[in-house]
């Protein structure tokens, strides 16, 4: 099953904050953000926001008294040529008005750290009941390990809609950092330790991703997609993702790919169940598994194919590309430039995209 | 002050094995000068070329960023230039520079000859100008290749020469800076280059604190010191509780990636989420000591400037300390996203927020401070309340991510890039601009260019904020901090644009600066004795200071002691000039610059300026130890610095002199207030009151 062109909406239902954005937005003549946070998609992002507007519109008000009485005074008591103002008045201080300014803002903080503290509790462990999928970070990819049928895919994870997600994350080298700004906020992946964040996603649709934290050269080309879909099409998914690979037509293009595959470095650290089937732990670098490439609609990181709705030829042509020279667009990669030729590069593209 | 390169050196006779040198100008005096306001000057130019530095590179950073995919940086180049303008602008520049004003004024504000350990002073000096030199040698010694495994663009062995400056992020996070995952030698030019910062800083905080403890002038009790003194000393004491902590901490790191410790390699049982807690045990302290002298600064600047005192002094000076006390308890509050227990992230939140309390005291009271005053909008004025207004942004934002939910939407994206510039640019940099622009007389003894300053600070504000307010959006519409590129679909892009042209804006007003310095330093219209009616002791001096500061020991009997002597108030409690005021001023200038008998002044050395070479060669020592000519230099390093020590503890506390010396024999110097012998302790003694004066 293809799970691509499903692009999230964008639904400002929350007035002050939709205006807000829009002017910003609108400003700069675009509107379509995949990773705009404010854009929520499910409770649980919807929840944050909810945190952080209240406390946004306190913090306008404030900055409005202060910078308003600071420009007040400085209007007021600014010293004019032809205007003699007598000597000022040498105040030293009020002990009335420390105590007001100590007392006033120590109340409305307090007024904010009760619901960020509930807020806190509420959102920062997954409940029980929820569907457990492993995280795992890697330089740089993310890999998706289903625990429940045993699926592992790369880059894209996929998720039945209305679901309680939880991710039980760690990392395979430096420290990660899994944003799906649209359904949660960030938590690390952490060598040799688990960690969780609730994910949640209301509707059907693609929601777009970023490693947060630095970890390396091509910490930028390091992002990730979560696709929500109907609990039936999940499940079809999940029934795909444990077939073994589909073998080429013989004769075709595609299966000189697969020996191209085979004959080349590329075993040493990918597999496609049913074409070589080695031990993992034999593998020299853990990398994604390729069995159904061509189900997933991004590679290298989440990165390619660029754009917001890319077609299959850009699909493959980017793919052409990657295979051509994986240092260059991601540089520091794992996958070296293999020095396979055009012709070799063919093969291999045509035996990739019928990986579904 | 130019650096002239002829020398003056006075004959001495040979009684002693190590004799101090007496250079008071050219070259060599620099290089071996223990006098406070010349170490402040060298830190103050150091400090300003590295601001140069890091400016250049927050320039091509933000040409990088100035498009999607932009291709004009390599991700090497970009991670660096990222990491290296962190550890220029924290470490090279404000840290310094902050050091600079502490080094010229403390002494002067507290009545004092010299800060209570001149040469101690001076190695602080010298450790951080190699220190800075070593972190950027490795623009040509450092080596940055892929992680192992890994293949740069091209098969290139290893990065291009930006590539290879510290590369790690300033915070150089476990297990990235691990040898697995950095394996040039970019991360230890880092860790042992701040290694070396951190020592010069804990020498100067240690001379601070001793400094004003005991050094104060008669009657200067602790709560008749300026503000500027008090944050000096908070910062001093930050300085010495919070830079052990990341010692230990880079030493961890430094003994993981050289001799196979294994502290924070995670697949060993290492734990790279103790690096973040040390870490940030002492970063979120060093932003503090960042801030604080800023606000000492405009504490100074927004009485003078509207002719009223500091409203709630003890507040102010109270708050500093509370903000410095509760620092050290928020550190995890840049850990909010790393998987830290709840409870935990619960009690950071809240701790996080109580900073919010002291910091609005303060501006509250800066408020009220110009409230009813007679307000000049001079450059160094323009620059505190440019301050005040952005710092309260920096502030509100901060409040933000204390708010832990919506924190683990804003770690790690520009909106955080967005709030800490708005502190230290907004915040620090306007602050210390407010300084320089006020202390500039009182340094060179001209006035700078008022229609130059006032262009300097317009250009500044405008482009500051541009550069930094839309980040704040940015970040919240995805942009990750510390991306090389980002996707053209993320819609990330006007705004960015929008940014780097900001950056150029700054980067105009700081031509204008420069421009300003250098032309009024030479041209500038001749400063009056005190040109801004100020409060503070350092204004009852002739300026440029003398050498010796103050010829007749000051004796204060108030806050705000040299506004006393020239202000009366009225029945309704307004000021009014004294009568005799300006003969007042001329007076105590007249008297402060002219000594009436020897004055004692710490001698220069030459053995400050080798201790920081010899502990420059032990770092490279310890980052090529595996080479066959790492463990020689090591030694030599080790020698040179041993040997400065043991030298400097030999020389002799004052000099013999000439027998033609017009002085009056015995302690006498070479006469004329200049020049003038020293009576320094063996480093290590701590001088009474009693003993300073005699």
């Amino acid at each position: 099953m293809n799970l691509r062109k499903r692009t999230g909406r964008l639904s400002f239902g929350r007035a002050p904050a939709a205006l807000l954005v829009l002017v910003l937005l609108g400003s700069c003549g675009r509107v379509e953000q995949p990773l705009n946070s404010f854009d929520s998609q499910g409770p649980i992002a919807e929840r944050i926001n909810a945190l952080f507007w209240p406390v946004f519109w306190i913090a306008v008000v404030i900055f409005v008294l202060v910078q308003g009485a600071l420009l007040l005074t400085v209007f007021l008591f600014r010293e004019r040529r032809g205007k003699e103002r007598p000597e000022p008045k040498q105040i030293t201080g009020s002990t009335r008005l420390e105590l007001l300014w100590t007392v006033i803002p120590t109340l409305i903080l307090a007024g904010i750290a009760v619901p960020t503290v509930a807020t806190l509790f509420d959102l920062a462990d997954c409940p029980p009941g929820a569907m457990d999928i492993e995280v795992i970070g890697h330089q740089w990819w993310f890999e998706y390990r289903y625990p429940d049928s045993g699926a592992v895919t790369a880059n894209i994870m996929a998720i039945p809609e209305d679901t309680e997600i939880c991710a039980r994350m760690t990392s395979d080298d430096v420290l990660h950092n899994f944003w799906i700004p649209k359904l949660a906020g960030k938590r690390y992946l952490v060598p040799g330790q688990e960690t969780v964040q609730r994910l949640y996603a209301e509707e059907p649709g693609e929601y777009w991703g970023h490693c947060a934290e630095f970890c390396g050269l091509s910490h930028a080309r390091m992002r990730a997609r979560v696709v929500a879909m109907t609990q039936g099409d999940f499940d079809a998914w999940v029934d795909d993702q444990l077939r073994p690979a589909v073998m080429p037509a013989p004769g075709s293009e595609a299966e000189r790919g697969m020996e191209v595959f085979l004959a080349s470095a590329c075993i040493g650290c990918h597999i496609i169940d049913g074409v070589n089937n080695p031990d993992p732990a034999t593998l020299t670098v853990a990398s994604p598994d390729l069995t159904h490439f061509a189900s997933r609609h991004v590679f290298a990181g989440a990165t390619l194919p660029a754009g917001l709705n890319p077609t299959r030829a850009d699909w493959e042509a980017d793919l052409r590309k990657w295979l051509a020279d994986p240092p260059t667009w991601k540089p520091g990669s794992f996958m070296p430039d293999l020095g396979l030729t055009a012709d070799e590069i063919d093969a291999l593209a045509a035996y990739l995209s019928t990986l579904e | 002050m130019a650096i002239d390169l002829t020398t003056e050196t006075v004959e001495r006779s040979e009684t002693t094995v190590f004799r101090r040198p007496q250079l008071t100008t050219g070259f060599w005096s620099w290089i071996t000068t223990a006098d406070h306001k010349k170490i402040g000057l060298l830190y103050g130019y150091t400090a300003f070329f590295f601001f140069i530095a890091g400016g250049v590179e927050a320039l091509l950073i933000r040409i990088q960023l100035s498009g999607p995919e932009g291709a004009f940086l390599s991700a090497a180049e970009y991670n660096g230039l990222f990491t290296t303008h962190a550890i220029t602008m924290i470490f090279l520049f404000v840290m310094p520079i902050s050091a600079a004003f502490f080094n010229y004024l403390l002494p002067l504000m507290i009545g004092a000859r010299d800060v209570a350990f001149p040469r101690m002073n001076a190695v602080s000096y010298w450790i951080f100008l190699f220190g800075g030199v070593f972190i950027y040698s490795s623009l040509i010694f450092g080596t940055n290749p892929a992680p192992v495994g890994g293949s740069l663009p091209g098969g290139a062995a290893d990065a291009e020469m930006l590539g290879s400056i510290p590369n790690s992020g300033w915070f150089i996070y476990a297990p990235n800076s691990g040898a697995a995952y950095s394996p040039g030698t970019a991360v230890d030019f880092a860790a042992l280059g701040l290694q070396m910062l951190g020592v010069a800083s804990l020498i100067s905080a240690v001379n601070f604190i001793v400094t004003i403890l005991n050094m104060r002038a008669k009657g200067m009790r602790l709560l008749r010191m300026p503000v500027f003194v008090w944050m000096t000393f908070v910062v001093a004491l930050l300085l010495l509780f919070s830079l052990p902590i990341i010692a230990i901490a880079l030493f961890m790191l430094t003994f993981d990636r050289q001799f196979g410790t294994l502290f924070f390699v995670a697949e060993a049982g290492g734990d790279p989420i103790l690096w973040q807690h040390l870490f940030w045990l002492f970063g979120h302290p060093e932003v503090y000591i960042l801030i604080l002298p800023a606000m000492g600064i405009v504490s100074e600047t927004l009485p003078v400037f509207s002719k009223k005192p500091l409203f709630g002094y003890p507040a102010v000076v109270f708050a500093g300390a509370a903000i410095a006390f509760l620092g050290f308890g928020v550190w995890a509050h840049h850990m909010f996203a790393s998987g830290i227990p709840t409870v935990a992230q619960a009690a950071f939140g809240l701790s996080t927020m109580t900073i919010a309390i002291p910091t609005g005291i303060k501006i509250f009271n800066w408020l009220g401070t110009v409230w009813g005053g007679k307000v000049r909008l001079s450059t160094p004025m323009l620059f505190s309340l440019g301050f005040v207004a952005l710092f309260v942004i920096g502030g509100l934002s901060g409040v933000t991510h204390a708010v832990v939910p919506s924190d683990w939407q804003q770690t790690d994206t520009y909106y955080i890039v967005a709030h800490f510039h708005y502190v230290l640019f907004g915040g620090s940099i306007f602050g210390l601009f407010a300084g320089i622009y006020y202390w500039f007389p009182k340094l060179t003894g001209r006035m700078y260019n008022e229609s130059l300053g006032k262009w300097h600070f317009w250009l500044m504000f405008i482009g500051m904020n541009l550069t930094f307010g839309p980040m704040h959006w940015l970040g919240l519409q995805g942009m990750v901090r510390r991306t090389w590129v980002y996707a053209e679909e993320a819609g990330l892009g006007p705004w960015n644009m929008a940014a780097t042209v900001g950056a150029f804006i700054i980067a105009v007003s700081v031509g204008v600066f420069m421009v300003n310095w250098m032309y009024s330093k030479r041209r500038g219209r001749p400063a009056p004795d005190d040109p801004w009616d100020a409060r503070t002791l350092e204004w009852t001096m002739p300026s440029p200071t003398p050498e010796y500061n103050f010829a007749v020991e000051p004796v204060v009997t108030s806050l705000d002691d040299f506004w006393h002597q020239k202000y009366d108030e009225d029945e309704e409690g307004r000021a009014v000039r004294k009568e005799k005021a300006d003969e007042i001023v001329a007076d105590l200038i007249y008297t402060n610059g002219h000594p009436d008998r020897e004055i004692h002044l710490p001698a220069p050395s030459y053995f400050p300026f080798f201790v920081g070479l010899g502990i420059m060669l032990i770092a490279y020592g310890i980052m090529y130890h595996t080479k066959p000519w790492g463990i020689p230099l090591l030694a030599a390093g080790a020698v040179v610095t041993v040997a400065a020590f043991v030298a400097w503890g030999s020389e002799p506390l004052e000099e013999i002199h000439d027998e033609d010396d017009h002085g009056n024999g015995g302690d006498g110097g070479d006469g004329g207030g200049h020049g003038i012998e020293t009576h320094e302790p063996p480093a290590g003694a701590v001088l009474s009151a009693g003993e300073r004066r005699a």
